[in-house]
């Protein structure tokens, strides 16, 4: 299933939450919505899910829009909301039943559906009791095992992994690409190691308005075109001889000394060329140790401040 | 049907989960039962064999009773977010709305029910009115449906249970005692209006046995005039401008 975004606006009052967007998602691919909060990430998911409608544009599925197929297209959607709400005096699994019975889950598929929820969401200990006694990480579990219930076809996760522990956080991870494998899959976090762990794509949204869409990788690339190297040379004597020296190199643009170390440089290269060669030859010709070099990748989160910085 | 049904019965384990239900029925078995057999103009102070006295502290049990079942219906829902949880299911706004309504109906039925050894007893004690006392319980059934529309509408309207509690009885008292007074403040077309809105008159006309259409009808509209209000601030999310 596909999912086409065409000029999405929302208004709220005046305040535009969401400004004239556009981008697709497609099936096996897991889409990451970044932006810091108040971004307009989970209006634009709310949308999406057909929870309300936006103030001018259209959300496709599969070529439907949702404006006008909405019963049909909500069938097909697993939504995990905001903050987890659930019903709190209900035990799990009769809200599971609950869920499942209203996505149209005939009653003889019910209970194995049900049972397998359980399972894939470790819910098996926990599965008499109130949703309202359990810890917030097993809510979680629940709210994604009702997202999950009717075998959705596309997922919709706000904030998929908020207050859970790093061992669930990373079940759940496990858990999430492992669906996106055959589904189509939109999750929002603010948490940028995530994306890195689960998407295939990144969009990063601010003010209501996507700033980078791509890979991980390509979002890189686009911010940071130049190879950055760290260099650690032992036994050279005079430091302002070696970064003379390594200055001298052609494909060398900058180096400075790593601030604290008395022997460590970066070395930032020309854009497009690289260094690594030239350096390792360098040292070997001036008989200097070369303890360590590493290349020094451009953080998402150098790339994620310079984008939604205002 | 069935995504209706499903939601009702859902809301109605929930009030009986939250002891709501047990609190509601004790309550209104407690203040009914001491009101026709014990206390004031009882049963045996008229001395005739009729669940009049019932009906009438029915009467107004129910009108404090219905908002207070109705408060958390929608209002809870929109505090909380589960109500997005709900939407996003493939269900629609009237679906749910109307599994709220027939919930809290059918909880006030229950409550209804309980009250038949009441009748039973009156029976054992003397030669009673079958037919008026039937209506009578129509007549109860028909005024919780009116009730149960505006607390939903009033529900629906804030995220706050006590706003919407309080809201619903202010709505409820213009029907329950206001257009009554009006109506005997006015006179010709005005007062003729006023005494057709007044729930009160239609209460009486059926509780004493008389099934007329018009009265059916009144209740039936107010109350589906309160399902529509209802759904249209549930769906006002939606609207594309």
């Amino acid at each position: 299933m596909n999912i086409v975004v065409e000029n999405l606006t929302k208004k709220y009052g005046m305040q535009k939450a969401v400004d004239d967007i556009s981008f697709h998602a497609n099936t096996g691919e897991i889409l990451g919505f970044l932006g810091p909060n108040g971004a307009g990430k989970t209006t634009t998911m709310k949308i999406i899910s057909c929870f309300m409608a936006p103030t001018s544009g259209d959300v496709k599925v599969n070529g439907r829009s949702i404006l006008s197929n909405n019963e049909e297209i909500k069938k097909k959607i697993g939504y995990l909301p905001e903050n987890n709400p659930l019903y709190y005096d209900m035990p799990v699994m009769e809200y599971l039943a609950f869920a499942g019975e209203l996505q149209g889950i005939g009653k003889d598929k019910l209970h194995g559906k049900i049972t397998a929820m359980i399972h894939t969401c470790g819910l098996n200990e926990e599965k008499h009791k109130k949703i309202g006694e359990l810890s917030k990480g097993f809510r979680q579990r629940v709210g994604l095992a009702q997202a999950l219930i009717h075998d959705p076809e596309i997922l919709i996760l706000d904030e998929p992994t908020s207050g859970l522990d790093p061992n669930q956080i990373t079940e759940i991870r496990k858990l999430i690409r492992q669906i996106g494998k055959e589904k189509t899959v939109i999750l929002s976090t603010h948490i940028l190691p995530e994306v890195e762990a689960t998407c295939d794509r990144i969009l990063i949204i601010n003010n209501g308005k996507i700033v980078a869409d791509g890979t991980p990788g390509t979002l890189r690339k686009q911010s940071h075109g130049n190879e950055v190297l760290q260099v650690q040379i032992a036994d050279a004597g005079n430091m302002d001889e070696v970064i003379s020296t390594l200055q001298a190199i052609e494909t060398i643009q900058m180096v400075d000394p790593l601030p604290g170390s008395a022997d460590t440089f970066i070395l930032q290269s020309e854009p497009g060329a690289t260094s690594r060669r030239a350096v390792f030859n360098l040292c070997v010709q001036k008989k200097w140790v070369l303890t360590e070099m590493k290349p020094v990748e451009t953080k998402l989160e150098d790339i994620f401040r310079e984008l939604t910085k205002d | 049907m069935k995504k209706i049904w499903i939601i009702a019965v859902r809301e109605l384990k929930t009030f009986f989960d939250s002891l709501t239900a047990y609190v509601l029925i004790i309550a209104f078995l407690g203040l009914s039962g001491f009101f026709t057999w014990l206390f004031g103009s009882d049963i045996f102070l008229m001395g005739q064999a009729t669940l009049q006295p019932f009906f009438s502290v029915a009467y107004w049990t129910l009108f404090f009773f219905t908002p207070a079942l109705t408060m958390r219906m929608l209002a809870e829902e929109n505090k909380t977010g589960t109500i997005e949880l709900l939407l996003t299911k493939a269900v629609t706004d009237w679906q749910v709305i109307l599994g709220k309504f027939f919930a809290c109906l059918m909880l006030i039925g229950i409550a209804l029910a309980l009250t038949l050894p009441y009748y039973i007893s009156v029976w054992a004690l003397g030669p009673i009115d079958h037919g008026s006392v039937w209506c009578g319980y129509l007549g109860l059934i028909l005024m919780s449906m009116t009730y149960i529309s505006i607390g939903l509408f009033t529900s629906s309207v804030t995220n706050n249970q006590i706003v919407a509690f309080l809201l619903s009885l202010f709505i409820g008292v213009f029907f329950l005692i206001i257009f009554n007074v009006m109506s005997s403040n006015f006179t010709g077309q005005i007062g003729e209006i006023f005494s057709y809105l007044s729930l009160s008159s239609h209460f009486d006309s059926i509780s004493r046995g008389v099934i007329d259409s018009k009265d059916v009808i009144f209740f039936l509209s107010v109350s589906i005039f309160g399902l529509i209000l209802a759904e249209l601030s549930l769906s006002k999310r939606n609207i594309v401008d």
